[in-house]
This record gives structure tokens, C-alpha cells and sequence, in this order.
């Protein structure tokens, strides 16, 4: 017994005494129930919808009073035409919108029956059909207090179009979301833990004495693990649309040469981890426990985005798997072109090209 | 010499395979109490592996032995609990201070808490340490970290203590200081079992074995050894039973 | 010129906790074998490190082959070969394709130098095949020294390349080593074993970040300050003891089958009176004679200087 406490007490020492285990073992836990607790969410709060009221009448009117006063929702009243929707929704500024015909008034007085159409953006299922049945349900609450006042019986019938995603796949939000996580976890864990070995082991140091261009050695690392990232991409879009069905409505040369730049990224982001480390096993733990967090969180693909705090929405902004999923369902989904993607595309070369050049200025042609 | 008389290692036909290798082929010797015993051998010739059999960390494959009188197959526990083990590798908790590894190994060897006390200082005094005491072990210097290990390992007396390659890569002076707590601790009756490539180390030993391709090929006195070898240093004599070696796997 | 010098070299760890080479100058001429000896801990590594610019001194200047070793470190990087401790090898590659890749590395072919490394290859060549992983300490010590050398350098840095291998294997390669050096090469060797230092042409003995002695093996032996003796008797051990406690005695270091001492002065009867004392102490089969001091009786007198 004493020997086992003896034991006990030895292993509290060592825990105490390694700030690294510290962190993981008390700010992990505060820092995902905080994220939990607060900011990470399910609920659609705030979702923006634009409501396009043509028929201008005091029936419209009523519903889109009630559409306003929910807290789900934020309104923008527009007339917009459906080229206008359209390009709204491609440009992913809207999720929803509503739009009452012409003579919905008089449909309603004068056939007690009128049409609304609701429009979402499916390739975000979940979000689509939690705001469309939010939206329906003001609509049958309205058509029931009608018929209450007037014992007729009015029909208000919401016509919904799911676009992007018409059978409501849950693939397409997520295998994006999939293949951005794959793609830069394994490209980070894989270039970092392949330098770091090279320290480890000691043949680095003979490769730096040498005339070897000590640059040529990361991309001499690198290239490998590129060409197989490009090779696990195709395996993955080949079992989604194949074996899960998942849309493949746009260019899969545009989608190549976007995930290629992302593998870039991911790459760069392993080689500055491996400048900060010389153990594998602390390789591992950044390139992993850093990123899988990080990139769960804030890629959009299991919580949305919009519905987190605004601090929270701006830290997603330096996540790199965020524009990425973007991109990607860009153009899978919604089948767009380079034209509607480049900004999100600017976005990620800039930050491919400052990682490149912080990892290869802090390369370390030297041993300490 | 020494309480000779009391066998305190015994093994017959002792082997250890890996599959079609035999690492450890039937090697059969005794060791005596309070002797200063040197296990020597090239890199490969099954040292390693017998001193795991011996020290109960390793099922022989064949063969018996017996170790402070217990036996290598069934009383492995018993084994551990009376002797002590120090190695090149592992000495002590590099993020602990010399106070608190005397107090865990002393815990973990069942010692009391007086034992534990009076022990630790004896030991602080001896080597001298007491303005070290309370630093991590992993800032003093090597030679001490290995003088400081070998107390530890016979911190409860045990009647067997096992040392592997304990002095490589020291300073003399500390190799022989080394060796001066290894005189004292056999003179107290502890038996010591000792690798080393040091030759001049193997002089001080009562008695040498030698293994080749894991075999025992020789087992005497370091002065019979020169004499049988027509050698004038145990460095001849380990040349001369090297040289032939066909194993010099690592 | 010398082909390695070193002026005031300082390098600390730990920012300056720890000082790992305290104020260290010599030089290495051309062609010539020269070996750092000293124990773990000693400074050997960092020095080596320094010279191969892998680490930046705190203090000093050093140059290799003419080269500064901050300003100048590609030109050095292109010119020596290095081997440092525990042979770094690629385990999973070949010998073969471990000995390609360096070549490649080095812009050259293994066809190129083939020479300089032949007595050495031919010894590992029938293993070509196996991985770097499965080799003795032997093989591994010679295939970290065939990737060294396969650019035929200017100067050689051998980081303790004998620690962890065999007798023999130790043996055979400090007789590779002389016959590289006949070819030109200037050979820097690190070792903690002090009965290599004689194999060498030229010394340095380090302990604790210092030099505390350069020259060649025999002009360190002939320095020794006083007459060494060697004695045994019957109990080396009570031997020891009794030696210490003696006021002839000076100094006493066990050496295997015979202490060595010196005497606090260099009288003659010093030997007679001592084998009196040992008589009346009831020791048996004294024999006491002069004896060469080794490098490590010199060591020793200098570590407790």
C-alpha cells in the first residue's frame, strides 16, 4: 500500500511539474465548455432572410409583421427579381426568402386560397429546413387566426423550393466539411511529424552540413505528401458522389486546382509547426490537438457560423478550412465558377503566402 | 575473499530463443555472496538477455535458475523485491529532486518512513550532495547522477544488485569513485553483478565470465584468465575471445 | 595555414546558465589525426557542432579551411564531412541507398570517390540490401563513415564514432582512420575513451568546457609531473584504503591489477619505506615498480590540478 501511494505521489510531481500536460489537462475542459456553453450553438438565431413583397397589400402586411416580430430572423425587405434572388443566393448572403405574389390579397378574399413561396438555400440542409419551418409555422399560426375571426376557410399555402439541394442531403453540408478536415489534418500532421523526425533522429544535422539548399529539404518533404493529399481528394469525391450520393453540379478541374491550393496551405501550416518543435511526439500533439478544435469548430460544416458571437465569427475568419468550405460547396453544390469564388480564393493565397514565408524564414539552418 | 560459500545466483542450462536465434545458449554458473562478479561480453553475445532472466524481467525458454534463492520461472515478484538495478539508460527521474526520488524508491522498495530518513541522509552525506539535495535531478552532472543512481538501487539492502554498463562515457576520477561505493556496498555483503566494457573495470572484479554468441566462454579469476590466455591485461583477453566472435549484431 | 582553428570559442545553453565551452582555442594542422578526449558532458559535442556551424558560438571565432564559421558556414558545409554521435542514418533505407542519398546530397556519385571508401565498403558491401536499421553497431560505424567521406572532404569531424560498438570494431576503425589520414585528410576525433587518445597524432584533453592540455600523446605522458608507480599486493582493496592514509603517498588511483601512485616527494627510499609499512600491515605478494604515466593517469592529475 505505502508503495502505491509512494508511486502516486511520483506521478503527481511529474504532472505538476510539465506545464504542457497542465494546459491540456485544466484549459482544455474550460476553454470547450465555455466554447459549448456560450458561443457553439444549434439553434438558428438571427438568420438573415430577405422577404419580397409584391403584392404590397394589408394580407402580405400582416404576415410579414409577424415574420418580423419573431427573434429568429433578421428582414430585409427588398423587391428583388428572380435573377436578383437568384445571384443572392449564389453569393450565399441570403438563406431564405419569402415571396408573396401579386395578388395574394385578392387570391386569399376572393379564392380563400394564396400561394407564398419560400425559397432556401439547402446546401446548408439543416439551416434550410429549420428556417423554412420556423417560416411555415408563422404562416399556419396566420392562416389559423383567420379562420378563426372569420369562419372561412382560408388556405395560405407555403410553397417551399430547396435549392442546391432539392432531396435535402445531409452529405452536402457535411462531406465538404469532411474533406477540408481530412485534407488539412493529414497534410499538417504528416509534413510536421516528417521534419521533426529528421531532427529527431540527428540526420538533419548531416544535411545541414552539406551543400544542400536547407529549403530544398521542405519542399523535397512536402511534394510527397501533396501528391497523396491530391489522390486522397479523389478517392473521397468519388465515395461521396458515388456512394453517398453527394451533387457535382461544377467544375472538377476548378475544384482540383482549389483543393491543391489548400493542400498548400495545410502543408505550410505543418512546416511552421515543425520549426517550433524538435519531438515527434510534440509534432503530433500540436498538429492534431491544435488543429482538430480549431478546424471542427469554426469550418461552418458542424455549427454554423452565423450563429456564433460576433468575436467568435471573426477567430473563424484566420481558420483556412473555412473559405475552403465555402469554396467547396460553391462549387459542388451550387455548380458556381471561378467568378463567384475568387475572393474566398484571394483569401487563401494570402494566407498560403505569408505561412510560406514565415515557415522558411524561421527554418532553423542551424541547430539552436 | 569475501563470505564466500552462500550461492546466491545459481543457473544450469539457462537459454533464452527468439524464435530459430538463440540469444542465451545453456549457460550454467554460479555467483557467490559479497562477490564483485563481471558479466563481460561484445555487443550482441546475450548479455543483455540473460541479465533480464536473472534480474526476472525475462522467461527462460529453458533451463532454471535461481536468484537469492528463488526461482526464475514462478517467484519472479520475489526476485525483484531482493535485488536492486541500475543501467546507463535509467537512473533516476530526471524532473524530481534528489530528495523526493531517495523518498519514491525507498517507498517503492517498502522501507519506512525512519528507514526512508535515515537512509536519505546517510546518503546525502556520503556522496557529499548536501547543497545539492533539494535541485532536479536532471541539472547535476552525470558522474553524480550515476553515483547517486547506484545508491538508490541498493537503498534497501538487497543481496543482489545488478549494474549495466553503469560508468560509460564518465570522467575517471568519478569511475573510480564509482567503484569505491561498489567496494564498500560489497563489503557490506551485497553481491554485485556488473557489465562493463571498461577492461581495467574487470580487474577489480572478483571473478570474470565472459559470454561469446551466447555462450559462457570463460569463467575464472581475472588473474587465471591472463594466465590462460598468456595475457599481460584482461583487454588481451578480451581480444583474444572476441576476435572469433560470428555475432556482432547490436 | 591551419586547416581548423579555434580563438576564445564560448558557447553556453540555457541563456548562459549552463556554460558547455569555456574560453577554448587550438588548432588543427593539415593531414594530422587530432583527438578531443574527454568524458560526457565535457564540451566535445558542442565544439564539434560549432566547427560544422551548426551552432553559433557565444564567444570567439573559429574557421575551417580558411572559412569563418558564422559568416562563411555554406562554404564549410560543402567542403567537410560529418558524422555525428549515434551514426544518424536513415533506418529504413539501405545501405546502398542510404550511401546514394548522401551521395546525391553531396552533388557527386558514389562512382566518384569510390577509392577513398573502398577498403571500408567492401567489409559492408555483401549487406548492401539490408536496412541501416538491422546493422551491428559495427556496420553502422562504417556506413555513417563511407556517407562522411563520400564527397572526398577537405576536413573530417567524427562526433565519438567508437562509443556503443565493439571491441573490435573499435580497433578495426582507428586502423581505417590511419590510412585515411595518409590520404591528405585532416581527421578530428571525439572520444571519451582515453586508451584511444594514443592512436591519434595530436591531443586535447577536455573536462568541464576547458582545455586542459593539447599536445601530442607522448609530450602530455613526458609532462607527467612526478614518478608514477604501479604496486599490488594481496588485498587491492584494503590496499587502497591503507595507501590513502599513508603520508608518503601524494596521490592513488586504482588502474585494474595495480594502483597507481606518486609519491609527495621524490626521495629513493620512498619505495623501500613503503613496503615496509605494507609489511607490518600484514600484506602479502607486494610488488611495486616504475611505470609509464598513461593518458589517463594524466587526466587524472589534471582534473585535480
Amino acid at each position: 500500500m505505502k508503495q502505491f501511494i509512494s508511486f502516486v505521489k511520483k506521478e503527481f510531481y511529474h504532472v505538476f511539474r510539465d506545464s504542457k500536460t497542465l494546459l491540456m489537462l485544466f484549459g482544455l475542459p474550460i476553454v470547450m465548455i465555455t466554447l459549448f456553453g456560450f458561443a457553439l450553438t444549434n439553434e438558428i438565431k438571427n438568420s438573415k432572410i430577405v422577404v419580397c413583397d409584391y403584392a404590397k397589400d394589408m394580407a402580405s402586411q400582416r404576415i410579414i409583421n409577424q415574420l418580423e416580430a419573431s427573434t429568429n430572423f433578421e428582414i430585409e425587405k427588398a423587391l428583388l427579381s428572380h435573377h436578383e434572388i437568384d445571384a443572392a443566393f449564389k453569393s450565399g448572403k441570403i438563406k431564405l426568402a419569402v415571396v408573396f405574389p401579386t395578388n395574394f390579397n385578392n387570391d386569399l378574399m376572393h379564392l380563400n386560397k394564396a400561394q407564398i413561396q419560400i425559397i432556401a438555400d439547402a446546401s446548408d440542409p439543416n439551416t434550410a429546413s429549420t428556417l423554412s419551418s420556423y417560416v411555415t409555422s408563422i404562416i399556419n399560426n396566420h392562416q389559423m387566426e383567420l379562420m378563426q375571426n372569420n369562419s372561412v376557410p382560408y388556405q395560405i399555402i407555403p410553397e417551399t423550393r430547396m435549392l442546391y439541394n432539392p432531396e435535402l442531403k445531409g452529405s452536402t453540408n457535411f462531406v465538404p466539411g469532411v474533406m477540408a478536415l481530412v485534407l488539412m489534418l493529414v497534410c499538417v500532421l504528416m509534413t510536421s511529424v516528417s521534419i521533426v523526425r529528421e531532427k529527431e533522429k540527428g540526420t538533419m544535422e548531416i544535411l545541414l552540413v552539406s551543400p544542400f539548399n536547407p529549403f530544398l529539404v521542405i519542399i523535397a518533404k512536402a511534394l510527397p505528401y501533396f501528391v497523396l493529399s491530391l489522390l486522397n481528394l479523389t478517392i473521397i469525391l468519388i465515395m461521396s458522389v458515388y456512394a453517398l450520393g453527394m451533387p457535382f453540379n461544377g467544375s472538377v478541374l476548378l475544384l482540383f486546382a482549389e483543393s491543391s491550393l489548400f493542400i498548400i496551405t495545410a502543408l505550410a501550416v505543418g512546416l511552421l509547426i515543425s520549426n517550433s518543435t524538435d519531438s515527434q511526439q510534440s509534432a503530433m500533439l500540436l498538429s492534431l490537438m491544435g488543429m482538430l478544435i480549431p478546424i471542427m469548430m469554426f469550418t461552418g460544416f458542424l455549427f454554423p457560423l452565423e450563429n456564433m458571437p460576433m468575436p467568435l465569427q471573426v477567430i473563424a475568419n484566420i481558420v483556412p478550412s473555412k473559405w475552403f468550405y465555402i469554396i467547396v460547396k460553391s462549387i459542388m453544390i451550387k455548380g458556381l465558377g471561378f467568378s463567384a469564388i475568387w475572393k474566398e480564393t484571394l483569401i487563401l493565397v494570402g494566407m498560403t503566402t505569408f505561412l510560406l514565408i514565415m515557415s522558411f524564414r524561421k527554418f532553423k539552418i542551424r541547430l539552436a | 575473499m569475501r563470505n564466500m560459500g552462500e550461492v546466491v545466483i545459481k543457473t544450469d542450462k539457462l537459454t533464452k530463443r527468439f524464435g530459430d536465434f538463440i540469444a542465451t545458449n545453456e549457460i550454467t554458473f554460479e555467483v557467490y555472496a559479497g562477490e564483485i562478479f563481471g558479466f563481460l561480453g561484445a555487443n550482441g553475445a546475450g548479455k543483455t538477455t540473460a541479465m533480464r532472466m536473472l534480474c526476472g524481467l525475462s522467461i527462460p525458454s529453458s533451463g532454471s535458475a535461481t536468484i537469492a534463492g528463488f526461482d526464475v520461472y514462478k517467484q519472479t515478484e520475489q526476485i525483484k523485491k531482493n535485488i536492486g538495478y541500475m543501467s546507463q539508460k535509467f537512473s533516476l527521474y530526471e524532473d524530481l529532486t534528489i530528495i523526493e526520488n531517495i523518498k519514491f524508491f525507498g517507498g517503492i522498495y517498502g522501507l519506512s518512513d525512519k528507514q526512508i530518513n535515515e537512509k536519505s541522509d546517510n546518503l546525502i552525506e556520503t556522496l557529499d550532495l548536501k547543497n545539492e539535495a533539494k535541485k532536479l535531478v536532471g541539472s547535476l552532472p552525470l558522474g553524480w547522477k550515476q553515483k547517486l543512481a547506484f545508491s538508490v538501487a541498493i537503498l534497501h539492502e538487497p543481496k543482489i544488485v545488478f549494474l549495466d554498463e553503469p560508468t560509460g562515457g564518465v570522467d575517471p576520477v568519478t569511475r573510480r569513485q564509482f567503484w569505491d561505493l561498489i567496494y564498500a556496498a560489497s563489503d557490506r555483503g551485497i553481491t554485485i553483478f556488473v557489465t562493463t566494457h571498461y577492461m581495467d573495470e574487470a580487474e577489480y572484479c572478483n571473478r570474470i565470465s565472459m559470454m561469446v554468441d551466447g555462450l559462457v566462454k570463460a569463467l575464472d579469476t581475472p588473474t587465471n584468465l591472463k594466465k590462460q590466455f598468456n595475457a599481460s591485461s584482461m583487454d588481451e583477453v578480451f581480444f583474444e575471445l572476441a576476435r572469433g566472435a560470428t555475432r556482432k549484431a547490436d | 595555414m591551419a586547416d581548423v582553428v579555434l580563438n576564445n570559442i564560448i558557447k553556453t545553453y540555457n541563456k548562459g546558465a549552463t556554460v558547455a565551452v569555456d574560453d577554448v582555442s587550438f588548432s588543427v594542422e593539415k593531414g594530422e589525426l587530432f583527438g578531443l578526449i574527454g568524458p560526457d558532458g565535457a564540451g566535445k559535442t558542442s565544439i564539434f557542432r560549432v566547427l560544422t556551424t551548426l551552432l553559433l558560438p557565444d564567444g570567439g571565432t573559429a574557421s575551417v579551411n580558411g572559412y569563418d564559421v558564422v559568416k562563411d558556414y555554406k562554404s564549410i558545409r560543402k567542403h567537410v564531412g560529418y558524422m555525428p554521435g549515434k551514426f544518424s542514418l536513415y533506418q529504413d533505407l539501405t545501405i546502398e541507398e542510404n550511401l546514394n542519398f548522401f551521395a546525391t546530397v553531396f552533388n557527386t556519385t558514389v562512382e566518384a570517390n569510390y577509392d577513398l571508401i573502398k577498403e571500408i565498403y567492401v567489409q559492408i558491401e555483401p549487406f548492401k540490401k539490408r536496412r541501416a536499421g538491422k546493422l551491428s553497431g559495427g556496420m553502422k560505424q562504417k556506413l555513417a563513415l563511407c556517407c562522411a567521406l563520400i564527397h572526398r572532404p577537405t576536413v573530417l569531424f567524427l562526433d565519438e564514432p567508437t562509443t556503443g560498438v565493439d571491441t573490435v570494431s573499435r580497433k578495426e576503425f582507428w586502423e581505417m582512420l590511419k590510412r585515411l589520414k595518409q590520404q591528405g585528410i585532416t581527421i578530428l576525433v571525439s572520444t571519451p575513451y582515453m586508451d584511444e587518445a594514443t592512436l591519434c597524432e595530436r591531443i586535447a584533453l577536455i573536462q568541464g568546457g576547458k582545455i586542459m592540455s593539447i599536445d601530442t600523446p607522448e609530450t602530455i605522458v613526458k609532462q607527467y609531473p612526478k614518478n608514477l608507480f604501479a604496486i599490488k599486493a594481496s588485498q587491492m582493496s584494503n590496499l587502497l584504503t591503507d595507501l590513502r592514509i599513508n603520508t608518503l603517498i601524494e596521490s592513488c588511483n586504482s588502474f585494474g591489477e595495480y594502483h597507481h601512485i606518486t609519491f609527495k616527494s621524490e626521495a629513493e627510499k620512498n619505495n623501500a619505506d613503503l613496503v615496509a609499512y605494507l609489511n607490518g600491515k600484514q600484506y602479502q605478494g607486494i610488488d611495486i615498480k616504475q611505470i609509464t604515466p598513461t593518458i589517463e593517469d594524466c587526466f587524472i592529475k589534471l582534473m585535480n590540478a
